[in-house]
């Protein structure tokens, strides 16, 4: 009765209402405009929360995160040029259908499958994450180090780029956490015996930095490439074209759950296997996948919506962030004085269930927004590269600077925006940084608890995980990334199932 | 999965790996080399990691930085053995594909926004910096640039300083003096 209470806090209190329309309408465009990401609106925007009450900073993120991840869609099937990189499986068939001149019905079909692809991912977050969280109390303290550890693998392994690229940058990021005086014993890590070092590197400054600068900085390249204008015709998709593709967007949302709930993967990758699923198993599509099918917008859009549920399962019920944005968002509770784990379920299931109320909230401003203002959003979109980057560079520095008035801050974030440049041009994925960073200190603490109860002794310690059955398996799981990015992989695979089928 | 064909794609993805596949691209190599000095750098400094409490056992501060750091050195040394394998890509060069002068430029306004940034306060410094950086980009008129760059910069004001209420640094605009007066002035007209 309570949770219903707190589920029901959001709608009662027109302030957070509000919060999460205007979060979700500023999402949209977000998402929508090239250059300007979920991951770094939500990181700049950690900072200018900063001094609100947790509630309101949580429903205004939530908003932008979910109307982001939809707005990506919008510029995918307008301009073939996808918003936010969960959808880059869309453009493949929206753009087509765009160009055919049914851009109308694309971006109308996306967003009711947006819609249900959300609920059902609000749906078994609601269902799962208790019931995860129960499961997570008796997680020895192993099993979260591996926890985290296999999170920043699988950011590494699985967005775009090379998995030992994406190692390197999960241990700098675990490296970049470490900075400072270790919480435990106070001693001096990386320091370089600079005091400046010693509160650590604050790790907003190197989200903005990331995500920010280095985005604006890659712009640049891209300044002169004018926007496209594209006509709209009918936006509220008929029934019948609803009802027809129903089923795939069940399954596709299940697979959009299920890769938003593993730690460190989101909603690109979900969005990615989805239409990969859409594509074996949709017999006779009206026209050819690549070609504009409406299969391929459907279940790219679904799942990436039903990922956003899924990524706040692992974040709530362990404290492990689902994706970067959920990482952020980590970030921001740690900032509230929150601490997501299991714990935080039941000593604030409030906080979770007011989350679960903002999603849906978010949810419903989605399909509003989606469904309207098409005039206005042609518009803004249509805004010249030469304004957008000089004010996101701006913006990340008052960011920067605001969550602890010190300049120092502004400087680690223009250090790691020109760093980021760099990863970016040179293929190094940034995801598993951030993951790296906020993972940091719950795999130091993790690790000394487990090496401490094993009395400092190895084998014990790998006796213990192989005794453990969830243990292994997470061992398993690491291991297995590894294992698959070697030749050997490879070999098994056509040993097994036969040399003709590894077309990949 | 299908790769993301970069010529069409903008870059918003978090890992935009440039450059055509199997090929190398100008300064990676470089890039790679000084990853793994510094972070051979990082092993070294993590190896002086004391624990004061005890001996620097599997528990102690140091285990961690030294695994991820080792980790570090291990993976960089792979990155630069399978870069160094790769054929130069000779189509693009560091002029015009990795560092362009626009993109140097604008880190240099960066790191002078930072240091003009105290002394001058938030409102100078950043229509400064906005109007350079927009005249520089988008080559048009002097009107254009400064009515556009100073209304982005009221509504970024107007937006972060009235309702976020970050306090950037005021410098030599009595800014605090202003928003008094006119809110002197509101609540003067209400009452």
């Amino acid at each position: 009765m309570t949770a219903l209470m707190d589920f029901l806090t959001v709608f009662t209190q027109p302030e957070l209402l509000l919060l999460v329309g205007l979060g979700t309408f500023a999402g949209v465009y977000v998402g929508a405009i090239p250059g300007l990401s979920v991951t770094m609106a939500v990181s700049i925007l950690i900072s200018f929360t900063f001094s609100w009450d947790v509630y309101p900073a949580i429903a205004l993120m939530i908003g932008i995160y979910m109307g982001g991840v939809y707005g990506g869609s919008r510029t995918a099937i307008l301009l073939n040029i996808p918003g936010a990189p969960s959808a880059i499986a869309t453009a493949l068939d929206g753009y087509p259908m765009a160009k055919r001149g049914e851009a109308g019905v694309a971006i109308g079909v996306t967003t009711v499958m947006s819609f249900i692809g959300g609920f059902i991912g609000i749906g078994v977050l609601a269902l799962a994450a208790p019931l995860v969280s129960d499961f997570a109390l008796s997680f020895q303290p192993r099993d979260y180090m591996l926890l985290a550890i296999l999170g920043i693998l699988l950011v590494g392994s699985l967005s775009q780029g090379s998995l030992v690229k994406g190692i390197f940058a999960g241990a700098l990021g675990i490296a970049i956490g470490a900075v400072g005086r270790d919480p435990l014993t106070f001693a001096e890590r990386f320091t370089f015996d600079f005091q400046l070092l010693e509160g650590g590197i604050s790790f907003i400054a190197v989200m903005i930095g990331l995500f920010g600068v280095s985005e604006a900085l890659l712009q640049l390249h891209h300044v002169d490439k004018a926007a496209v204008r594209q006509k709209i015709s009918r936006i509220v998709p008929s029934l019948a074209t609803v009802r027809k593709h129903l089923p795939l967007s069940l399954q596709t949302s299940t697979i959009g759950v299920t890769i938003g709930a593993l730690p460190g993967t989101g909603g690109d990758i979900a969005a990615l296997m989805a239409y990969d699923h859409a594509k074996r198993v949709t017999k006779n599509p009206e026209r050819e996948f690549g070609d504009g099918a409406m299969e391929g917008l459907v279940a790219p859009e679904t799942a990436n919506n039903a990922a956003v549920g899924g990524a706040f399962i692992p974040m709530m019920t362990l404290g492990i962030p689902g994706d970067a944005v959920t990482a952020i968002m980590i970030g921001a509770l740690f900032i509230h004085g929150l601490n997501p784990g299991p714990m935080l379920m039941i000593d604030k299931p409030d906080m979770f269930w007011f989350i679960v109320g903002c999603l849906v909230m978010a949810n419903f401003f989605m399909l509003l927004f989606g469904l309207t203002g098409i005039r206005l959003f042609t518009k803004i979109v249509e805004m010249p590269r030469s304004v957008l980057i000089p004010m996101i560079m701006l913006l990340s520095i008052v960011g920067a600077y605001a969550v602890n008035n010190s300049i120092t801050d502004v400087y680690w974030m223009l250090g790691f925006g020109i760093f980021g440049y760099f990863m970016r041009h040179y293929g190094y994925p940034l995801g598993p940084v951030i993951l790296g960073v906020i993972l940091s200190r719950l795999l130091d603490d993790n690790w000394r608890r487990a090496i401490i109860t094993e009395k400092e002794d190895i084998w014990r310690f790998f006796e213990g995980v192989v005794t453990s059955p969830l243990s292994l398996v997470l061992f398993i799981g690491v291991i297995l990334i590894f294992v698959s990015q070697t030749p050997v992989w490879a070999w098994a695979k056509a040993r097994v199932f036969g040399p003709g089928k590894v077309a990949k | 999965m299908d790769r993301i064909d970069t010529e069409h794609h903008d870059g918003t993805s978090d890992a935009t790996p440039g450059g055509e596949q199997g090929k190398r691209r100008p300064g990676e190599l470089l890039f790679a080399a000084v990853m793994v000095a510094a972070s051979g750098y990082l092993v070294w400094t993590a190896w002086g990691i004391e624990n004061p409490f005890g001996p620097n056992g599997l528990s102690s501060p140091r285990s961690i930085p030294l695994a991820s750091t080792t980790v570090m050195v291990i993976a960089a040394l792979l990155v630069l053995a399978n870069t160094a394998r790769l054929p130069l890509d000779r189509t693009e060069s560091i002029r015009r594909d990795i560092l362009p002068v626009t993109v140097i430029l604008f880190a240099a306004f960066l790191v002078l926004y930072g240091i003009l940034l105290r002394p001058l306060g938030f409102l100078p410094t950043s229509g400064l910096f906005l109007v350079v950086a927009i005249k520089l980009l988008a080559r048009r008129g002097w009107a254009w640039t400064l009515s556009i760059s100073l209304f982005s910069l009221f509504v970024i004001w107007l937006i972060f300083r009235i309702v976020f209420t970050v306090l950037m640094p005021s410098g030599i605009v009595p800014e605090a003096e202003a928003i008094q007066f006119f809110r002197d002035l509101f609540s003067g007209a209400s009452s």
